[in-house]
C-alpha cells in the first residue's frame, strides 16, 4: 500500500518551509562572508543577520540588541540558566522551577544543585498549571530566578507566565521562560509576558534545526556560557551561523503572516482528533488543560495497551506520532511530565501525542480516526489489563 | 533485515501477526510475570497434557519486543515436554528473533518469567512441588 505518509510529531521538529530553505540557499553558496569580517564579504552577511535579528525582535516586541543567536532551544536554557545563576551567586543561590520543564531546563537545574545551588520543583495541578501563589510562597531572600515554561512540550498546558513574571519583578528576582513549544505558535511580547530571559527555537516554526535565540532584557546581568570572540556583544562567542540564522528570520517572518489562522485552523483539527478519538475508544482520557493548550498539540492515554505498541502500529500505517510510556525511555521511566500531573503509569504507559503542522489536513485526521479503534482494539485483545467488556 | 523503529523484521512480524495471543479457557496451569522495570505485564495460560505443553496462548501489556518475544516463547514451546520448556532462557527467545536491542533484553525475560510461572501453577494444581 502506499499511503501519504502523515506527520503528527511536531513537537519534536517540524519539516524546513521551502520559503526557508530559498532564503537560507545564497548565504550557503555564494555569501559565505563571517559576519566579524570588516571587507564586503563580512558585511553582506552581518547584514542579513542583522535583519533577521530585527524582524524577530519585532516579532516578540523586543530590541534587536536583546537578542543572542544561539545554536538552538537546549543551549539557550543552559546559557540563560547557568548565565544568570553565576551572575547572581552573590546575592543568592536559589532557583525556582517547575516539575514538568524540558529536560534541557531540569538537568541544567540539576546540574546547578551539584554545584551547590537550592532548587524548588514546583508542583503542578492535574491539568499541568503551575500555581503563582506556589510561585509567591516559594521565594526566598536567597532567590535569584525563576525559571517556568511558557508551552508544555508534551501535554501543551500554556501556563501563566505573565502572571509570574509579576511576582518575580515585586521580588526582584529574574525570570525565564522556555517558549520553545510556542514561540511562533502563540502570540509573544516579552512585555506583555514580564519576562526577563526567553528561549526559542528555529526548527520548532519550520526553521532550520541548529539555531535558536535567548532573549536577554536590556539591564540583565548574564554570563556568557561560551568564552572567546566579541561576537554577539560578548554574550556568546563563536562564528554566527548565518545560513541558519537568515533561516530563522524567514521562519518568523512566515510565522508573522499565518500565526492566527494557522493556530485557529489547527486547533480545531485538534478538537476534531480529540473528539473523535474519545467518541470512538472506551476508556480515553485526554492528558493536559482543555482550554489552556498548545493549538497544534493533542495528548491521550488509552488504558490498557502500552504506547510503543500503539506508536509501532500507526507507524505502519505511515503516521508518526510520540509517546510517554516507559518502554521508549532510555530510563525507563514514565514520562516525568505524565507523573507531574498525576497520570497512574498504567495510563502514561498509553499514551500518544499528536502534534500538528501547518502541512496537517483534514484528511489526514480523518485517516488516524479511521485506524486508531483498530489499533487499540487489537493491542488490548492482547493485554492481560483489559477488562472483558470494556473493550471498544 | 529492513528495520521498523528499533526492531528488525522478524520481531515485527511476531508483533504484527502474534501467534497464540489470548487466553485459553480451562488452563492446566497461568502465569503473570510483571516487569519490574517498566512496570509491564504479561500472562500465560498452558494446558498439559501427558507432561507435554499441547497448547499455550498469551497475552501482554507492554512494548513491541515483550508481544514479540511473548508470541515467539509459545511457539518455541508448544507440543514440547516441560522439561525442554523449562530449558528455553530468554536468550534464546530472542536469539530465535533475530535479535533485540540491548535495551529491549529485559522485556525477554518477561516471557521466560511468565511461562516458568505458568509451569509452576501447573504443578501446584497436580499437588506436586
Ligand atoms: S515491556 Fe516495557 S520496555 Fe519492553
Amino acid at each position: 500500500m502506499n499511503m501519504k505518509p502523515i506527520y503528527l510529531d511536531h513537537a519534536a521538529t517540524t519539516p524546513t518551509a521551502p520559503e526557508v530553505v530559498q532564503a537560507m540557499l545564497p548565504y550557503l553558496e555564494g555569501t559565505y562572508g563571517n559576519a566579524s569580517s570588516l571587507h564586503s564579504f563580512g558585511r553582506e552577511a552581518k547584514t542579513a543577520v542583522e535583519t533577521a535579528r530585527g524582524r524577530i525582535a519585532s516579532f516578540m516586541n523586543a530590541r534587536p540588541e536583546e537578542i543572542v543567536f544561539t545554536s538552538g532551544g537546549t543551549e539557550s536554557d543552559n546559557f540563560i540558566i547557568k548565565g544568570i545563576a553565576l551572575s547572581r551567586k552573590d546575592r543568592g543561590n536559589h532557583i525556582i522551577t517547575s516539575s514538568i520543564e524540558h529536560h534541557a531546563v531540569l538537568e541544567t537545574c540539576g546540574f546547578l544543585r551539584k554545584q551547590g545551588f537550592s532548587v524548588s520543583f514546583l508542583p503542578v495541578d492535574s491539568n499541568g498549571l503551575v500555581n503563582p501563589d506556589d510561585v509567591k510562597k516559594a521565594i526566598t531572600n536567597k532567590t535569584i530566578l525563576i525559571t517556568v515554561m511558557h508551552g508544555n512540550n508534551e501535554i501543551g498546558t500554556i501556563e501563566p507566565v505573565a502572571e509570574i513574571g509579576s511576582i518575580a519583578r515585586e521580588h526582584g528576582v529574574a525570570f525565564h521562560t522556555d517558549a520553545v513549544q510556542t514561540f511562533g505558535h502563540v502570540p509573544i511580547d516579552v512585555d506583555e509576558l514580564k519576562v526577563d530571559c526567553l528561549s526559542a527555537s528555529a526548527h520548532k516554526l519550520h526553521g532550520p534545526k541548529g539555531v535558536g535565540l535567548a532573549y536577554i532584557r536590556t539591564g540583565t546581568k548574564i554570563t556568557p556560557l561560551l568564552h572567546g570572540g566579541d561576537q554577539e556583544k560578548r554574550r556568546r562567542a563563536s562564528t554566527l551561523n548565518v545560513p541558519g540564522i537568515v533561516g530563522f528570520g524567514r521562519a518568523v517572518d512566515l510565522a508573522g503572516t499565518e500565526m492566527h489562522a494557522e493556530s485557529s485552523r489547527q486547533s480545531a483539527l485538534r478538537d476534531r482528533l480529540m473528539e473523535g478519538l474519545l467518541a470512538e475508544i472506551n476508556d480515553t482520557r485526554i492528558n493536559g488543560h482543555p482550554i489552556r493548550r498548545l493549538p497544534n498539540n493533542a495528548n491521550l492515554s488509552f488504558a490498557f495497551v502500552e504506547g510503543e505498541g500503539l506508536l509501532l502500529s500507526l507507524d505502519m500505517e505511515g503516521i508518526a506520532v510520540s509517546t510517554g510510556s516507559a518502554c521508549t525511555s532510555s530510563s525507563l521511566e514514565p514520562s516525568h511530565v505524565l507523573s507531574a500531573i498525576g497520570v497512574p503509569v498504567e495510563l502514561a504507559h498509553g499514551s500518544l501525542r499528536f502534534t500538528l503542522g501547518r502541512d496537517t489536513t483534514r484528511e489526514d485526521i480523518e485517516r488516524v480516526l479511521r485506524v486508531m479503534p483498530g489499533i487499540v482494539h487489537r493491542l488490548r485483545a492482547m493485554s492481560p489489563l483489559a477488562r472483558k467488556g470494556a473493550i471498544s | 533485515m529492513r528495520q521498523t523503529g528499533p526492531y528488525n523484521e522478524k520481531v515485527m512480524d511476531h508483533f504484527r501477526n502474534p501467534r497464540n495471543a489470548g487466553e485459553l479457557e480451562n488452563p492446566s496451569g497461568i502465569g503473570t510475570a510483571g516487569n519490574p522495570v517498566c512496570g509491564d505485564i504479561m500472562e500465560i495460560s498452558i494446558r498439559i497434557e501427558d507432561e507435554v505443553i499441547k497448547d499455550i496462548r498469551f497475552r501482554t501489556f507492554g512494548c513491541g519486543a515483550a508481544i514479540a518475544t511473548s508470541s515467539m516463547v509459545t511457539e518455541l514451546v508448544k507440543n514440547k515436554t516441560i522439561d525442554e520448556a523449562l530449558a528455553v532462557s530468554n536468550r534464546a527467545v530472542a536469539e530465535a528473533l533475530g535479535g533485540l536491542p540491548p535495551v529491549k533484553m529485559h522485556c525477554s525475560v518477561l516471557a521466560e518469567e511468565a511461562l516458568r510461572s505458568a509451569i509452576d501453577d501447573f504443578r501446584r494444581r497436580q499437588g506436586k512441588p
